[in-house]
């Protein structure tokens, strides 16, 4: 059995990282997973949250603001909505997300409100777990 | 023939145009990397993105329960056109083939009976087709602000063109623009965006089962949107780089043009010059003759 797999972040701007790891933490829309080599095809949405990358000696955090992920065998590649390394999502960055969301709440139609309300939820929870 | 002069201020006139054509074709030539840069680094996210949507449209597309966004308002009736230009001129034909793809198809379509709604994106695209079509646009998006094309100008637009199609204002959205291939070689494009299409070719047949999670329709509604916007910020950062690969042929050309009527305008002013001279002397001597 593969020790590593490969790993891809991908924002629609740019790529932030393709590394090998051996897990990856990824916060799927429906609770959190860690996706180790060999797992079986699963494709997830996400929800704001950090992506934790372990290469077996180091951890990289990286928060992504929603998009989905992608897990096979082989490799794992979150597509994030939008993506930094930790230390870049700072409260200022994280406000911006979440006034975005509660617009979104404030504007969205009846039967998209509840994802909506869950999204300014998962924004304050990234937040507070974040300590901003 | 023109006086000495007169071919002076010329020559300097023509050498300082060229001066100025060829720092814009440096110019260009530094954007259009970063364009291209740009334009590079998002593409392993539309590709992922085109895969993952293929693979789960192909199951939804049939199924009654697809999505809107995938199998469309069910007509055809009114086509909302998304034409992306420049903010900014001088880069030879670019905005005009874009134009002019988007005049055929929107000729078409009036000849069919369809109604067309006009979403401009650039200044320029605006001005060519407002003579024509200036009742037909709903809309214009203005980029001269916009210094680089981040992913929010993308979603900006999306957001609009979503809503547009939940209030049923059009039933197929279609964006123009162009494709960069080389320096020298932009096609105008048209894609269409609702209902979505996807590329045969991008199927991977060896593609495993996905577990899904929350369950595939979830994922295509969630998925759908997104893959507009992407699209749209793809059509906006090759329109980029073509933009300045336009401009850096265009001023290319344009340098040596410049470069050849100073040359042809060095000849005429010494050729005068010298006629010139001849001709005081033939004065002079015919003037020591009738002495």
């Amino acid at each position: 059995m593969a020790d590593t797999m490969t790993f891809d972040l991908v924002s629609p701007e740019r790529k932030l990282a393709s590394v090998e790891a051996t897990s990856v933490n990824i916060p799927g829309m429906e609770g959190d997973l860690t996706a180790m080599p060999n797992h079986a095809a699963f494709l997830t949405t996400l929800r704001p949250g950090v992506v934790k990358v372990n290469n077996g000696s180091d951890v990289t955090e990286y928060v992504v603001t929603g998009g989905f992920a992608e897990i096979s065998a082989e490799g794992t590649s979150v597509l994030a909505e939008q993506a930094m390394p930790l230390n870049e999502a700072t409260a200022e960055v994280l406000g911006g997300v979440l006034s975005a969301a509660e617009a979104t709440l404030e504007t969205s139609a009846e039967d998209s409100k509840t994802a909506a309300a869950q999204r300014v939820n998962d924004v304050k929870t990234l937040m507070e777990q974040l300590g901003h | 023939m023109a006086n000495l002069k007169d071919l002076k201020t010329r020559i300097d006139s023509v050498k300082s145009t060229r001066k100025i054509t060829k720092a814009m074709q440096m110019v260009a030539a530094a954007k259009l990397r970063r364009a291209q840069e740009s334009a590079e680094a998002a593409r392993p996210y539309a590709l992922q993105m085109d895969v993952v949507l293929g693979n789960l449209a192909k199951g939804a597309a049939n199924s009654p329960t697809a999505p809107r966004l995938l199998a469309g308002s069910g007509k055809d009736d009114v086509h909302l056109l998304i034409v992306a230009t420049s903010e900014r001129g001088l880069c030879g034909g670019f905005n005009s083939s874009i134009v002019k793809l988007a005049r055929l198809k929107i000729a078409e379509l009036l000849k069919a009976g369809k109604t067309v709604k006009i979403i401009t994106v650039g200044k320029k695209g605006r001005e060519q087709l407002k003579r024509e079509f200036g009742d037909n646009m709903i809309k214009h998006v203005d980029m001269s602000e916009v210094k680089n094309v981040g992913y929010v100008n993308a979603q900006e637009i999306a957001t609009d063109v979503l809503a547009r199609f939940d209030a049923a204002e059009y039933d197929v959205a279609t964006v123009f623009f162009s494709r960069f291939r080389t320096v020298m070689d932009q096609t105008p494009t048209a894609l269409q965006l609702i209902p979505a299409v996807f590329n045969d070719a991008a199927e991977d047949a060896t593609a495993p089962n996905y577990d899904y999670e929350p369950d595939e329709d979830a994922i295509l509604a969630d998925l759908l949107p997104r893959s507009v916007s992407t699209q749209i910020f793809t059509a906006l950062l090759e329109n980029g780089a073509s933009e300045q690969g336009a401009r850096m042929s265009a001023m290319d050309s344009a340098t040596r043009n410049a470069g050849d009527m100073i040359d042809s305008l060095t000849i005429q002013y010494n050729r005068s010059r010298q006629a010139a001279i001849t001709n005081e002397l033939i004065e002079i001597i015919s003037g020591a003759e009738a002495l």
